[in-house]
């Protein structure tokens, strides 16, 4: 694989590996305590063995440069199977979490398995590890065919992908040892904050350069999502983690921001995490991947259009529906709840123009489990923002938050909406990329299938009625005018449901599994030349696969 | 590629534009998505005039209700501690043996105090008041610090080693730690401990423990008169002064068994009881005496 990029890129790749080596001893030579050191260590790791790679290769000739003609999909292939490695170790510490909720003895006595270290491990690992390297893996794919154009070099997708992995292991890690600056969503601290920066405008870079080369006229609007994803994760992240550090050899840092002005920051990056991160970039996907499935074009390309401007437009104001009744002024509350309801509208199109483009292709969502996926999430997302839209009511509010109710829309819209549109998107993508005559196993896909439906099912269904449950409980009077019931009843009455949601969390992590043997199984498998699958093949005659 | 294309399914145009095979249909907004926006745009809208909602410089429009979610709590607040006190007066004003016999208000006490309990006490001394390994039951009619209800609520007020300044303190000394006590003298007294509550020691009539066969207890019991029995008393019964427990009952505080014991006299033993006073109304704090005296009532 490396002996694909050209010598220039090798050695500028040689140069980056020595370089974060070179962050990583000076991580380590600066580090006051400990911590800083291990992740000094880890990033001196990382360096190391690029350079190994790199550094191996160097003198290796300059590859074909047939390749050219042909879209370059080596670092797809690695995202999806690092994305796959991520859901199945961030599901099963959602598992964990779950059971430790149930049965809080889990923990075994050690500072590291305490809830409090698990739960960002479980968010960041699906969210970042799962979602992040699927978005990027995908928005690779997406960018270069429909703008028939070949990525702008080599080395930038995978410093890209490498990168941002080495972001997430830093995190996952830091976790385990107590190192965050308790902001959710955005744990790491300052080091591993600065690294994702730069990460990240390699990618957007990377995305502008290859539209720029695009032989289209038109951008598709799956671009949209992802450039949207791209450029506003960009601004939240750098934002939301202003933050001075005690000292250069100390993780520690403290937040540029304090007070209500803090928590407003935090929640303004919070939710549009939510909208751009767990939003905007899957839609992307779903924009690409359900109509190339169902070989149907897209419904309507005015909706697209309001759906997407008025996604990006009402977001962004969205964010104070977390803090309602707070310390945060009433009209801020006021204007968060008022176009978080003005956005179920474009979120709800954006819905219903992927369902209604299914129309004339039913029959194959009925036969064909991976459109299926993409049917249900198509689905989810609109049950989701639905819930969204409705929780960020004032007054529904009251009632649901700081209850499991917020759980339960969460893994509607993180289980039946952002996994199930990877999953289908990979199902569709993994044969057409390793160009294989299809999945290794149709009928695992359809266990898959099953096993995420039920799953999420029994897992959202626990989390409503122990959601409203809750919220009952602690708002109930008795005569005397005192509240009615102790905290501790209401965790009493919630161990049965916090069972269920365990159990349905078992049943999606092992439908993960099956899906990762599956698409393990197919890269395995022969490669088929005869029939070049569509959304594949030559840059130059691309266009005549269509349909 | 501009061409237009009619979708047979939909019967709409395609707009021309094609993407790796992908096209898009020219289709109009449907009319239900306008109504759509249209009823949510003037939700928001009428919402804004009513209530507090756009920044002007360095205030606010206020909306026509003139809606203050600060004011609206403290009014609530204010309102159900007016409702609570009228509930709960003739709690505030009677003395404790008047309320004891009065059963309406007790079933108040039991209704107001199993909340109280649980969501301020129960995370030590257990959701019935059983207690734990190192807190002690309260259901057990047997107390540290006198069965009164005015010792009680004492108890709870200032608590025991707390930060309250008339906290009650007691200190079970780490008489091998700090070598008061050599370790022969501990483990005489562990036994001579285990046979106050009815135990019979483990060695005693095992043959090949002579020295401790029948010699334990009594140098047991006069290490005890030396060390212990100015808390504990002579007879070992214990001592509300003090604070320190009845060892002769089969009731522990640390739990039973001799290592236990051991540690306990090796290492000293300082329980911690918070100080409720200013976390808890005096209100609060009388119905949770009354309440934890309940807990007992039950137990005969
Ligand atoms: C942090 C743990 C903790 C909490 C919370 C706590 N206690 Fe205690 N409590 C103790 C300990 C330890 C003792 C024993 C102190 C000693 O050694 O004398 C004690 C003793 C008592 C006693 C005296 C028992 C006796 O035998 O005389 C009473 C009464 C009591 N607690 C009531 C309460 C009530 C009522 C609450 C809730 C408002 C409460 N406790 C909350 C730890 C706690
Ligand atoms: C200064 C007073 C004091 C002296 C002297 C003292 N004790 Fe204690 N002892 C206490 C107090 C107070 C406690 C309760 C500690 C707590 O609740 O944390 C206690 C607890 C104990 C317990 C644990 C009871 C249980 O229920 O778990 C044992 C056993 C005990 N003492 C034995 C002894 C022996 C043996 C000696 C003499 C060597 C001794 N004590 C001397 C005050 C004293
Ligand atoms: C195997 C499946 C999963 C299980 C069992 C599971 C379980 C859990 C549990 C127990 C919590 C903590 C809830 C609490 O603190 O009360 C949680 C939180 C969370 N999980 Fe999952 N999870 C799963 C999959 C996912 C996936 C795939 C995603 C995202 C793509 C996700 C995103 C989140 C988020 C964002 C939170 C934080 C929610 C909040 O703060 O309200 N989870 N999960
Ligand atoms: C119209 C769109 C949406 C709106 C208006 C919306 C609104 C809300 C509201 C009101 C809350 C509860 C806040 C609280 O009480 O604490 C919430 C929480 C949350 N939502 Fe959404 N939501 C939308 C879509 C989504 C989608 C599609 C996802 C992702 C998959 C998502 C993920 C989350 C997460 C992770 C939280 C928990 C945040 C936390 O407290 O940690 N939301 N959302």
């Amino acid at each position: 694989m490396i002996q694909q990029l050209t010598k220039f890129e090798r050695r500028f790749g040689l140069v980056i590996s020595v370089l974060v080596a070179g962050a990583g001893l000076t991580l380590i030579g600066m580090s006051e305590d400990g911590l800083l050191a291990i992740h000094g260590t880890i990033i001196l790791a990382a360096g190391f063995i690029a350079a190994l790679l790199t550094g191996g290769t160097i003198h290796e000739p300059e590859p074909d440069a047939k390749r050219l003609e042909s879209y370059y999909d080596d670092p797809i292939k690695f995202g999806i199977i690092v994305s796959m490695i991520w859901a199945v170790f961030g599901m099963f510490m959602g598992v964990w979490v779950a059971t430790l909720l149930a049965y809080p003895e889990w923990t075994f006595d050690a500072a590291w398995s305490s809830f409090g270290r698990l739960r960002p491990v479980h968010t960041t690992g699906v969210i970042f590890g799962f979602g992040g390297n699927a978005l990027i893996a995908t928005s690779f794919h997406v960018m270069q065919r429909t703008s028939r154009a070949r990525m702008a070099d080599q080395l930038s997708p995978w410093f890209v992908l490498l990168g941002y992995n080495l972001f997430c292991i830093l995190a996952v890690s830091g976790y385990f040892m107590g190192i965050t600056q308790s902001k959710e969503y955005a744990e790491p601290e300052w080091y591993a904050d600065i690294w994702l920066v730069i990460v990240w405008v390699a990618y957007f870079a990377l995305y502008m350069r290859t539209l720029a080369r695009r032989r289209e006229p038109h951008i598709y609007v799956a671009n949209w999502y992802y450039l949207a994803f791209i450029l506003v994760v960009a601004v939240l992240h750098i934002v939301n983690n202003l933050a001075v550090p005690v000292s250069f050899g100390h993780i520690k840092s403290y937040s540029a921001f304090s007070g209500v002005q803090d928590a407003m920051t935090q929640w303004w990056y919070g939710h549009n995490a939510v909208a751009f991160f767990l939003t905007a970039g899957f839609l992307g996907m779903l924009y690409y991947y359900l109509p190339k499935r169902a070989g149907r074009p897209i419904y309507s390309y005015r909706m697209s259009i309001i759906g997407f401007w008025g996604i990006t437009f009402f977001y962004m104001w969205a964010g104070s529906h977390h803090l309602h009744f707070t310390a945060l002024p009433q009209w801020v509350q006021t204007l968060g709840m008022t176009f978080s309801v003005m956005l179920l509208v474009p979120s709800w199109i954006a819905a219903a123009n992927a369902l209604l483009t299914l129309n004339g292709a039913w029959g194959k969502v009925r036969d064909d489990a991976t459109l299926r996926f993409m049917f249900l999430a198509a689905v989810f997302y609109g049950l989701s923002t639905f819930e969204g839209s409705f929780m960020a009511i004032r007054s529904v509010n009251a009632l649901s938050h700081y209850t499991d109710w917020t759980v339960g829309p969460v893994h509607a819209g993180a289980l039946g909406w952002v996994a199930l549109i990877t999953f289908g998107s990979f199902y569709a993508l993994v044969p057409w990329l390793w160009k294989r005559e299809g999945m290794y196993s149709s009928k695992l896909v359809e266990v898959h299938f099953w096993l995420a439906l039920s799953g999420t099912l029994v897992y959202v269904f626990a989390m409503w009625n122990s959601g409203v449950i809750q919220g009952l409980m602690w708002r109930t009077y008795n005569e005397s005018g005192a509240l009615a019931y102790s905290f501790n009843e209401s965790m009493v009455a919630m161990h049965p449901y916090y069972i269920a949601r365990a159990i349905g969390g078992l049943l999606f992590l092992a439908g993960a599994v099956v899906g990762f043997y599956n698409i393990w199984k197919t890269t395995k498998m022969d490669t088929v030349q005869s029939s070049v699958p569509s959304g594949d093949g030559l840059i130059a005659d691309d266009a005549s696969h269509s349909r | 590629m501009h061409k237009d294309e009619r979708d047979p399914h939909t019967g709409y145009k395609t707009t021309g534009h094609e993407w790796n095979g992908i096209k898009e249909l020219n289709t109009p907004i449907p009319r239900a998505i306008l109504l759509f926006i249209i009823v949510t745009h003037l939700f928001a809208l009428g919402y804004w005039i009513f209530m507090p909602a756009w920044p002007l410089g360095d205030t606010y429009t206020k909306g026509l209700l003139g809606a203050d979610q600060k004011k609206r709590v403290e009014k609530e607040v204010a309102e159900a501690a007016m409702s609570r006190q009228a509930a709960l007066e003739a709690i505030e004003r009677q003395d404790y043996n008047t309320i004891v016999n009065d059963l309406h208000l007790m079933a108040l006490v039991r209704e107001n105090g199993k909340t109280l309990f649980r969501d301020n006490c129960s995370a030590c001394h257990g959701a019935q008041g059983q207690g734990q390994s190192g807190f002690p039951s309260l259901a057990d009619n047997d107390w540290l610090w006198g069965n009164s209800p005015e010792q009680i609520a004492k108890t709870i007020r200032v608590g025991v080693n707390a930060d309250h300044p008339e906290s009650r303190s007691s200190e079970m000394l780490a008489f091998g730690r700090d070598q008061l006590l050599q370790r022969g003298d501990v483990l005489d007294l562990v036994s001579y401990i285990e046979s106050l509550s009815g135990k019979v020691p483990k060695n005693a009539d095992s043959a090949d423990s002579a020295d401790s066969d029948g010699i334990a207890l009594p140098k047991g019991q006069s290490i005890f008169a030396e060390n212990c029995a100015t808390c504990h008393g002579a007879d070992a019964k214990g001592s509300t002064e003090t604070g320190a427990p009845d060892l002769t009952d089969d009731i522990w505080i640390y739990g039973a068994g001799s290592d236990t014991i051991f540690h306990t006299i090796w290492d000293g033993r300082k329980g911690v009881m918070p100080s409720w006073d200013g976390r808890l109304t005096p209100l609060q704090q009388k119905i949770l005496t009354l309440y934890v005296l309940g807990l007992n009532e039950e137990e005969q």
